[in-house]
């Protein structure tokens, strides 16, 4: 008994190691899934972002057909990266609302004229209080909602033209 | 392209759309305490026990992130409003996980979190034993 428990702290550290090593070889997912997946979108209204565009509220997003909402903002980079995807999608006659966070309406209107426009509405949310709303912690975001306004998938970070295929897929189950 | 350094260009792509805040001044309540003591007492326990979603490792009160600086500003207007913290902390928790809070609840999955400080205490309590007992001798 005594031998063995001299062995005791060894396989402690032994254990210690295991739990470590395998913490290092898991790689790190840093984004933060919305637990709204699934559920119906949180009810909100928000003020037109552009003069060209009508703003966004909850109801507009329960309109029979699935709809995508796309979290966005001037000053995001990779939001750039993605408008010829939303543009794509546009093209293929899907609807595309956009929220604009902490932005100024100049500068979205010269984003748009600079990346061209897909959005149907667009809200502003100075304050990111419908981000947090919608478990979103950052630009880009996309979201898939279907025809009765219930959240069906959220894409973090900006779609890449090769995620454009899972996209269609969750707005044709959407339907 | 090798592949480190296809790694390298995406960590840098990464790095650049963290980095990147906007022009907007802060939110109200994201630098402002609350005009009643005992309310922005409250508001500033809770924030110190919510985890930033940029910064992941501190809390919202230590962040200088925009969105850190919105969440503040919500736990204060709502503290402002009345709400209890609890109610706030769960409201956050039911759209971002456990994972937003620090205070871990106690729960299957946490009670070895609880357990292991007791558990250690009486490990150790045990292990002295001997040596209490050599002394007296």
């Amino acid at each position: 008994m005594k031998r063995l428990i001299l062995w005791a702290p060894l396989a402690v550290f032994a254990g210690f190691l295991m739990v470590v090593a395998f913490g290092l070889k898991r790689p790190p997912d840093p984004a933060i899934h919305s637990k709204l997946v699934g559920k119906p979108m949180p009810a909100f209204e928000l003020k037109p972002a552009v003069a060209e565009h009508p703003g966004l509220s909850s109801e507009d997003l329960k309109q029979g057909a699935p709809r995508l909402v796309n979290v966005f903002a001037s000053w995001c980079v990779p939001c750039i990266a993605e408008a010829p995807v939303l543009m794509e999608l546009k093209r293929r006659g899907v609807p595309i609302d956009g929220i604009a966070i902490r932005d100024r309406g100049e500068d979205v209107a010269a984003f748009l004229a600079r990346n061209r426009d897909p959005y149907a509405h667009i809200g502003t949310d100075p304050n990111s209080q419908v981000q947090l709303a919608l478990g979103s912690s950052g630009v880009p975001e996309t979201f898939v909602v279907d025809g009765k306004g219930v959240i069906r998938l959220q894409h973090i970070g900006a779609i890449n033209p090769n995620e454009l295929g899972d996209i269609i897929a969750a707005l044709e189950a959407a339907k | 392209m090798r592949p480190w350094r296809h790694s390298i260009a995406v960590l840098l792509l990464v790095s650049t759309a963290t980095l990147a805040q906007s022009s907007l001044p802060p939110a109200r309540y994201a630098n402002t305490q609350l005009e009643d003591p005992r309310q922005e007492a409250e508001a500033k326990a809770l924030m110190e026990t919510l985890r930033c979603l940029v910064c992941q490792g501190q809390s919202i009160a230590d962040s200088d992130a925009d969105l850190a600086g919105d969440m503040r500003s919500l736990v204060r207007q709502r503290i402002k409003a009345g709400e209890r913290p609890e109610a706030i902390r769960a409201w956050l928790i039911e759209r971002y996980g456990e994972w937003v809070s620090y205070s871990p609840p106690l729960e299957p999955l946490t009670w070895p979190l609880w357990a292991a400080p007791v558990v250690l205490l009486l490990a150790g309590l045990w292990l002295a034993r001997g040596r209490f007992r050599l002394k007296r001798r």
